[in-house]
């Protein structure tokens, strides 16, 4: 146990508790980066959305909201099993930990495997792809090209976080795997877990605003 | 304070613990990585600088004495964004602010040392490809990179150089979050808030700028890069895009980017102007909350930049009103300095003529922000060259002789060695006389109507163009010689001794330079800040 905490304590902090809690308030300031990054997108958006809102409705009738009801399903157990995860890392549960996080791993790529087969490649093949495969035609063309800039654009970055998060996942169960994390010396799977909660919580605000414009069931 | 300064008793520092290249590339000391922004910052200034030589010489004739019109306007583009992106931004965060946080807070390093070294390298790949950017053509869009002319009609290397702005955005956020979290988690035992050195407080201002506002000026350069690329309509407004939003979003970042470039001069100068009055601070908690005010109110400010853009009148008045907000917090201030100054046994050694050529030139650069604020002045003197005055006042005559002023202070420090001081007065007097020479005429000549970005001029202008050349001329040689002098102190200056200033600060309570860790037993601290006229401050 102890050879475990002054392996888990880097040379430069005084104490294990001020070295998590400077990596727990830095993992806060890196997301309340990205708040402002898709912030800047989400005002785009908001302006273009206002401008052209029966073009913004005619492009969200052709997504389905079905595959992204079912997405937001997937990452919502995600999250879950995120959780569990942090909650086995401090409870030093090896073994535990390394299910969840696989759990989460696999939810997380369910969730870009849809995106990009279902509905990514599907909207290229039927011309929904602005600037590479654009044939939708109608008065409200214009209106629904700029909702689908904003779709790729949204859905594309966010989708980008998945991927990051997941490479992430991989390297913990590797790590963990190697007996690596302590209960004491387990930062990484509690700041990655804020990181994957913040992805998560960025498509429940993408999915209504994508979606669900202009109700069409 | 309680910690003496002692001399090294070991003679190993953070200098000379380790020799070569890779002991330099890998490592994680704060002091060192430092030292890496300090080498490149000053490439990029060089670069900067030559640029803005041959803007000089091109407007000494109206017709244009040097370049193509095309080549100008490429010029000007790549001095604003090397100036502003790889020199300004990081000058005293990256260098002053890496060394000296973890010291003033007590601390053995920054709370992240190995993001630390990544932002240095993250800044590296963002400066190769800015001088891939000039290599391969340039570009001619401004450092503003405007829409559409940056996503339609630009014909230069745009997305490389906004590439590079981009990636260099990453570098500057993660500099403000380690900041930010050293702060608020690795104080010593005792510094409470209001312990803490004014430079601190300006640095976590500035700090917060960058953490909050980078992020937007990055979506920004997304969209114009998607656009460019895709030729969809994000701001183009053939194609049902509108190109002022990208003004929105871009000066939404751009403007409180001016404070960060300005903060941490002030930063410098509460250090200085306490330091060499011998005297406490005055209103030391007015400085360090007005850095916070001005961090605050600088988001609320962007769209003075765009009063003549079809902005809403009713918008415009509020910017302009917001705009006239952000100058109480810098008044109080430059009032605070001065009211230092009062009865204060000063002493004029070169950090200090920096300072008060700060706040001489600072409050110029101010009061004619004030004039560009008002939106009938405005109107008249909107994208003139007295708009160009006014930001070099700020910039140059603000944020760069904070930063010199700062490396004189600090860098008996840094090095260990003191530098020739007669000399470094001369050069400080040279910078002063040239800057006022560059500058002021641009002043003039800009309320009499020339336009900036314009590669030639009606030749009534053409005396106050002289002029300005002229003094561009001198201020090249006030900035050539400090570069001489340091680079000779490294080896042949005299040592310099933990504390020649007499300051009080626990940085100044280490050897110098500084063991490895900062200090051999972490200090624990019992007095505020500055307390000049006890008798601990008087070891010399």
């Amino acid at each position: 146990m102890s050879d475990g905490r002054a392996g888990a304590l880097a040379h430069h902090f005084e104490d294990l508790d001020q070295q998590h809690e400077a990596s727990s308030l830095g993992m806060w300031l890196f997301l309340a980066t990205e708040v402002m990054f898709f912030g800047g997108v989400f005002a785009a958006y908001t302006v273009y959305r206002g401008m052209y809102l029966p073009g913004f409705e005619a492009g969200s009738h052709h997504l389905s909201i079905k595959l992204g009801a079912f997405n937001t399903v997937v990452l919502l157990c995600s999250s879950l099993t995120m959780a569990l995860a942090v909650r086995a890392a401090t409870l030093g549960k090896r073994r535990h930990l390394i299910t969840f996080l696989a759990l989460t791993l696999a939810l997380g790529l369910t969730f870009v495997g849809v995106k990009l087969v279902f509905e990514w490649y599907h909207d290229y093949e039927t011309g929904l792809a602005p600037g590479i495969n654009w044939a939708l035609a109608g008065p409200h063309s214009r209106g629904a090209e700029l909702f689908f800039v904003f779709y790729f654009t949204l859905t594309g970055i966010h989708a980008l976080h998945m991927v990051i998060g997941i490479g992430i996942l991989a390297v913990l169960i590797g790590m963990a795997a190697r007996g690596r994390f302590t209960p004491e010396g387990s930062n990484a799977i509690e700041m990655t877990g804020l990181y994957w909660h913040f992805v998560d919580i960025i498509w429940i605000f993408l999915f209504p605003l994508l979606y669900l414009i202009g109700a069409h069931y | 304070m309680t910690a003496t300064a002692t001399e090294n008793s070991t003679g190993v520092n953070y200098l000379n613990v380790q020799y070569g290249i890779r002991s330099w590339l890998l490592t994680t000391d704060h002091k060192r990585i430092a030292l890496l922004y300090l080498a490149s910052i000053t490439f990029f200034f060089l670069i900067g600088g030559i640029s803005a030589v041959l803007i000089r010489i091109h407007l000494i004739e109206p017709q244009g004495a040097l370049l193509q019109p095309a080549t100008y306007n490429k010029m000007f583009s790549m001095h604003g964004i090397v100036m502003i992106f790889f020199f300004l931004i990081p000058s005293i965060p990256a260098t002053m602010g890496n060394f000296l946080i973890p010291m003033m807070v007590g601390a053995r390093d920054l709370a992240f040392p190995r993001i630390n070294l990544l932002s240095w390298y993250i800044y590296v790949v963002a400066g190769l490809f800015t001088v891939y950017a000039l290599i391969a053509g340039g570009v001619d869009t401004g450092w503003t990179f405007y829409t559409p002319l940056s996503t339609t009609y630009a014909n230069g290397q745009v997305m490389a150089a906004a590439l590079g702005v981009f990636i260099a955005g990453f570098s500057s956020i993660l500099t403000g979050l380690n900041f930010i979290v050293t702060i608020h988690k690795m104080r010593a035992p005792g510094l409470t808030w209001s312990r803490l050195p004014l430079f601190v407080w300006a640095m976590y201002a500035t700090s917060v700028i960058q953490v909050l506002g980078t992020p937007v000026v990055a979506v920004a350069i997304v969209l114009v890069g998607l656009e460019r690329m895709f030729q969809v309509g994000v701001f183009d407004p053939a194609l049902g895009g509108d190109p002022i939003l990208f003004q929105h979003l871009f000066w939404f970042y751009s403007h409180p980017a001016v404070y960060i470039m300005i903060l941490p001069s002030m930063g410098v100068v509460s250090e200085l102007v306490t330091c060499f009055s011998k005297k406490r601070i005055f209103g030391y908690h007015f400085i360090a909350y007005s850095s916070l005010a001005i961090a605050a109110i600088s988001f609320l400010v962007w769209g003075h930049h765009m009063y003549v853009s079809g902005q809403s009148v009713y918008a415009s008045l509020v910017f302009s009103a917001l705009s006239f907000a952000v100058a109480i917090p810098s008044a109080i201030k430059v009032f605070n300095w001065t009211a230092t100054l009062y009865k204060g046994s000063v002493s004029y050694d070169s950090p200090m003529i920096y300072a008060l050529g700060f706040i001489g030139l600072f409050t110029m650069g101010g009061l004619t922000g004030m004039f560009l604020a008002s939106l009938a002045t405005d109107i008249h003197l909107h994208d003139t060259y007295f708009v160009i005055a006014h930001f070099h006042y700020i910039m140059v005559g603000g944020a760069l002789m904070g930063y010199l002023g700062g490396l004189h202070f600090w860098w008996p420090k840094i090095t260990g060695r003191l530098y020739p001081d007669a000399w470094a007065r001369f050069a400080a007097l040279v910078i002063f006389i040239g800057f006022n020479l560059t500058f002021f005429p641009q002043f003039v000549v800009g309320y009499l109507g020339m336009p900036r970005r314009y590669a030639v001029y009606p030749e009534e202008f053409q005396v106050l163009n002289i002029m300005s050349s002229a003094g561009a001329s001198i201020l090249g040689v006030g900035y050539v010689i400090p570069l001489i002098y340091l680079i000779w102190s490294m080896r042949y200056g005299p040592a310099a001794g933990p504390n020649p200033w007499g300051a009080t600060g626990l940085e100044w309570q280490t050897p110098s330079p500084p063991p490895t860790e900062n200090f051999e037993q972490l200090p624990v601290v019992t007095e505020d800040a500055y307390e000049y006229g006890s008798k601990e401050a008087h070891v010399v």
